[in-house]
């Protein structure tokens, strides 16, 4: 048997290297998921914007010391629908603030009153321009505020109890840990 | 299957892309926004640009970015206004800068690397016989060796 | 009953499959005749069961058989019987049935054609050939079996896509699958090359016909998808750099490349070891494609429903198949070395640079197409590659080719001279010059891209024609022309495969160049002007087709008072997915295309319009179907019809002259 010259190693070598990054590639939770730009900086401005006759809030809350939620939603989204029992549930532990994005008023309010109303307080976001000021991109995503009003992390989809445990409860109790 | 299945943001909602409402009265500003909106994406979409998709999330971005210019930003500002919201993901011409270098070199590198082996290989074709070329009776026994 | 036949048929193909890929590699082997002699019936048979087993899938779609769970959620009883057919391939379980169809049918190809191979060469190749049928069997019996029943079986189906409803993408996928398909004969006469342990002339003329054909396919495939994608999607884009797009042009590039440095292993016995891997990788990435579309692995505007299981098993043949055949090539192919001797400048040397080019070419394309997964796996970075940078760093390389491209083709085999074979150029080129520079002063304040991209057509079209010319010879002009028709009709096929990539550069420089867009409200009645020609929106009316419900526009457009057409844009709702569409409506023309869309209703009362005028837009998907058209001249050349495959005598080196 001839040598083998180096060059003739260079193909199937570099091709096990990308067979491992596919590999790789697959095992990956949550390909489509972006991380925040906004990762420890402050949160953007919000301006209350009164939905029905909930409370309302804006940007001036954050900074109250305490870990909160801030959470995007739309009646029409329904991965939002999936995750309201999660929020409800979410509520009696932890403040949350709903940002209703791109809804009409009649269909987000009766929303709430079907599904219950998990959130301390409510803006409204009509024409997507304070979504985009946090860089939300899909319905729903949740952002966990510490206690000075910096966001600690971006949680995009749907609250399941898994991703729960796995990805937010830990976020929150790190926050508080700091706080 | 190529296409199939398909461009599912374009079919989320039956708006499309640039609405005439949307267009600037200034034509210069209108140029600079078209140009601006092709070369970022539409996070929802994944790979389209802004101009070309329907989905909302692009109709807000293409409102902000002409609202900005109209403000008096310029090209680079109204970029890094969304590279500082959405991250470089935005972008769909990679910035140079660190590791990105390595892709934007790639190209140019492997092409002077090629040419180099194929400039050496002509050479070595060109006087014939190379240096570990073996002649027909070695050639033949090598034959019969890996045929077995 | 015949639902359960056509299961069990392809349960019996991947045994067959299995016989025909152990039996005669052992038989090669061993140099037992008899068990080589397995591979030619078990090539048939299984082409044969595979057959079947398409057919009764085809017709459960037919007769819309809901008993069938993919009949239910991919068909519906009153969609047009060709999209039902149609239908049978526009979902992964169906399509990926296809792709075994054809697989099996090349084998069967294979064994009719190949009759006069050398018998270890013959068993092997259609030994390697049974090996990938095994693996893509077993994909789809266990992991996207089309013959899974519903327990009760519902009165109507979902429907299909609506957007796959339509004659472009109807046939869009079969074309891909023929050329995707087509190159493992390539990557099997590769590996069995490589098995045999030599690689001779003869071995190039054997595997070129098969690589021209796949890369015919392919090409129209691409060029269907592409125009498909210009008329429905509504803004006349045709190509958008998708993962998914760059996934079926990497193999296009590569077997293009292929195709060329065949010729040389064919003509001058060179080149031999990296037309191997040129074969493995042309295939490799046909197989890549195949993955990225049906794992999800990056993300993209095109995909099929995803699921991991599937992508893990074509990650699992990737892997066998690739990594098997790139070890034995880092093991064998070091031995094959060239007989061939030529100069620096030669034929040889223009057709190395070619393939330099198309290679790296397909690397820029790839590296870009991986470069989000490569930053975030091992920089943490997640970001996008899309269109601008594909534009920036891949256009090079196709305007050097072209360059190259006039003046590659007139050098003549082993020594050249520059200076003999630009003598014909130096016309060629002031035309394209004289072409190029009337462009640019005609058109004002523009981008280069049109005059630089009408210059270089003008060079490839007009230098395709002069080698054309070339080729017969010396004499008087009615002796040139006598010669001319009875040039073999490779030189034309080569000669119109050059000629088309020409109008391709042009159209799409035309297109990229000077296109004109207006987006305007317009009320019944209005009338406006776009790049010289009127407007009028005549009427907005309802119109029913047989599944859908439709808004459409009934409008002119004329130019100096005449109508120069009458278009009737749709925008399509299909009740039964709840999808809308838009159906622009093209006045196509040999040297623009006037394109309309109409939008929603505005609250004023008018509807949003868009208008494009788009400049040589034909000329590209034109172009690519001469290409296609030059290779099939080239597949009905004499020597692939007439004693084609009879190896040549020993010991002769020097190839045939080309001219």
């Amino acid at each position: 048997m001839a040598k083998i010259p180096p060059l003739m190693l260079a193909p199937p070598i570099l091709f096990a290297g990308l067979a491992a990054m596919f590999f790789w590639g697959m095992n990956r939770d949550n390909p489509n998921a972006l991380p925040s730009a906004l990762i420890g900086q402050g949160a953007p401005a919000v301006v209350a914007v009164q939905l029905g006759e909930l409370a309302t809030f804006d940007s001036s809350v954050f900074s109250d010391g305490k870990v909160k939620l801030v959470n995007f939603w739309a009646s029409w989204c329904a991965p939002c629908r999936v995750e309201h029992p999660n929020l409800i549930e979410l509520a009696k532990d932890i403040p949350i603030y709903g940002i209703n994005k791109g809804d009409q008023p009649g269909d987000a309010l009766k929303f709430l009153d079907d599904l219950g109303n998990p959130f301390i307080a409510v803006t409204t976001d009509y024409t997507g321009r304070q979504s985009i000021e946090w860089g939300v991109y899909g319905l729903p995503e949740t952002f966990v505020l510490d206690g000075e009003g910096k966001i600690v992390l971006r949680f995009v989809g749907a609250i399941t109890q898994r991703r729960l445990q796995s990805e937010l409860m830990p976020a929150i109790q790190k926050a508080r840990a700091a706080n | 299957m190529k296409r199939l299945l398909l461009i599912l943001c374009l079919l989320a909602s039956p708006v499309w892309a640039v609405k005439p409402s949307e267009v600037l009265d200034d034509p210069a500003l209108e140029a600079r926004a078209r140009v601006l909106s092709k070369g970022l994406r539409c996070l929802v979409c994944r790979n389209e640009n802004i101009d070309d998709s329907n989905a909302d999330l692009a109709r807000e971005l293409r409102v902000l970015v002409r609202e900005r210019l109209v403000a008096g930003d310029s090209d680079e500002q109204v970029v890094t206004y969304l590279v500082d919201r959405y991250g470089e993901y935005v972008l769909l011409k990679p910035t140079t800068g660190g590791a990105n270098a390595i892709l934007w070199v790639a190209g140019p590198v492997m092409l002077v690397l090629a040419f180099g082996i194929g400039f050496t290989y002509l050479r070595r074709r060109e006087q014939g016989a190379g240096p570990d070329q073996l002649n027909d009776d070695e050639q033949r026994r090598l034959d019969e060796i890996l045929k077995g | 009953m015949l639902i359960e036949l056509g299961h069990f048929a392809l349960i019996l193909a991947l045994f067959v499959a299995l016989v025909q890929g152990v039996v005669p590699l052992i038989g090669a082997h061993q140099r037992r005749a008899s068990w080589m002699a397995v591979a030619e019936p078990a090539a048939y048979v299984q082409f044969l069961l595979t057959a079947f087993s398409f057919g009764v899938l085809t017709w459960a779609f037919v007769i819309s058989d809901f008993s069938l769970s993919l009949v239910v959620q991919n068909s519906h009883t009153d969609k047009p019987m060709l999209y039902k057919v149609t239908g049978v391939w526009g979902n992964h379980e169906g399509s990926v049935l296809l792709w075994v169809l054809i697989l099996a049918m090349f084998g069967a190809c294979a064994a009719v054609f190949g009759k006069n191979l050398p018998a270890t060469l013959r068993a092997r190749v259609l030994g390697v050939q049974g090996m990938i049928g095994v693996a893509f069997l077993a994909f789809v019996l266990f992991t996207s079996n089309p013959f899974l029943r519903v327990e009760f079986a519902p009165l109507n189906g979902q429907g299909l896509n609506p957007l796959l409803q339509d004659p472009g993408l109807a046939f869009h996928p079969p074309f891909l699958y023929l050329g995707y398909v087509g190159l493992s004969m390539a990557f099997s006469f590769a590996v069995a090359a490589l098995l045999e342990g030599r690689v001779d002339a003869a071995w190039g003329r054997w595997v070129r016909p098969w690589t021209l054909a796949a890369w015919l396919f392919l090409t129209v495939g691409i060029a269907l998808g592409s125009w498909w994608a210009y008329y429905e999607l509504g803004w006349g884009g045709f190509w958008f750099w998708d993962p998914v797009e760059n996934a079926s042009f990497m193999p296009w590039l590569i077997s293009t490349a292929l195709l060329h440095s065949a010729i040389v292993v064919e003509k001058r016995e060179a080149l031999k070891s990296w037309t191997i891997l040129l074969a493995i990788l042309a295939f490799g990435f046909s197989l890549m494609g195949t993955f990225i579309v049906r794992s999800g692995i990056i993300t993209s505007v095109h995909a099929f429903a995803n699921d991991p299981e599937r992508g893990f098993f074509i990650l699992i043949i990737l892997a066998v198949f690739m990594g098997g055949a790139l070890t034995l090539y880092a093991a064998r192919a070091g031995a094959m070395e060239a007989k061939g001797v030529f100069a620096v400048v030669s034929r040889e040397s223009a057709l190395v640079l070619n393939n330099i080019l198309l290679a790296v070419a397909s690397f820029v394309v790839f590296i870009g197409t991986m470069w989000p997964l490569i930053a975030e796996l091992f920089f943490g970075r997640k970001l996008s590659v899309g269109a601008p940078f594909f534009e920036a760093a891949f256009t090079p390389f196709m305007v050097a080719l072209a360059v190259a491209l006039p003046i590659g083709v007139l050098l003549p085999w082993k020594r050249a001279k520059m200076g003999k074979a630009m003598a014909p150029l130096w016309g060629v080129l002031a035309l394209s010059v004289a072409g190029g520079a009337l462009v640019w002063t005609m058109q004002t304040g523009r981008s280069n891209l049109g005059p630089v991209g009408i210059a270089l057509a003008i060079w490839l079209i007009a230098g395709s024609a002069m080698d054309l010319w070339q080729r017969t010879g010396r004499g008087d002009l009615a002796g040139k022309f006598a010669r001319l028709l009875r040039l073999p009709r490779a030189d034309w096929g080569r000669v119109m495969a050059h000629g088309g990539l020409g109008i391709t550069i042009a159209g799409i420089a035309g297109m990229m160049a000077w296109e004109v867009e207006d987006i305007r409200v317009a009320r019944v009645g209005d009338s406006f002007e776009v790049a010289g020609y009127t407007i009028s929106l005549n009427d907005v009316r309802r119109e029913d087709g047989p599944n859908y419900s439709a808004i459409m526009a009934d409008m002119t457009v004329t130019k100096d008072g005449r109508e120069v057409a009458h278009l009737t844009p749709e925008k399509r709702s299909y009740p039964v997915q709840q999808m809308p569409t838009t159906e622009a409506d093209i006045d196509n023309g040999l040297l623009r295309d006037i394109y309309l869309v109409i939008g929603d209703r505005q609250t004023d009362g008018g509807w949003a319009v868009r208008t494009y005028v788009k400049p040589l837009a034909n000329w590209i998907w034109a172009g690519a179907i001469i290409m296609a058209l030059g290779a099939v001249l080239s597949l009905t050349d004499r020597r692939y019809r007439v004693g084609a495959g009879a190896r040549r005598r020993k010991g002769t080196t020097v190839g045939v002259p080309a001219e």
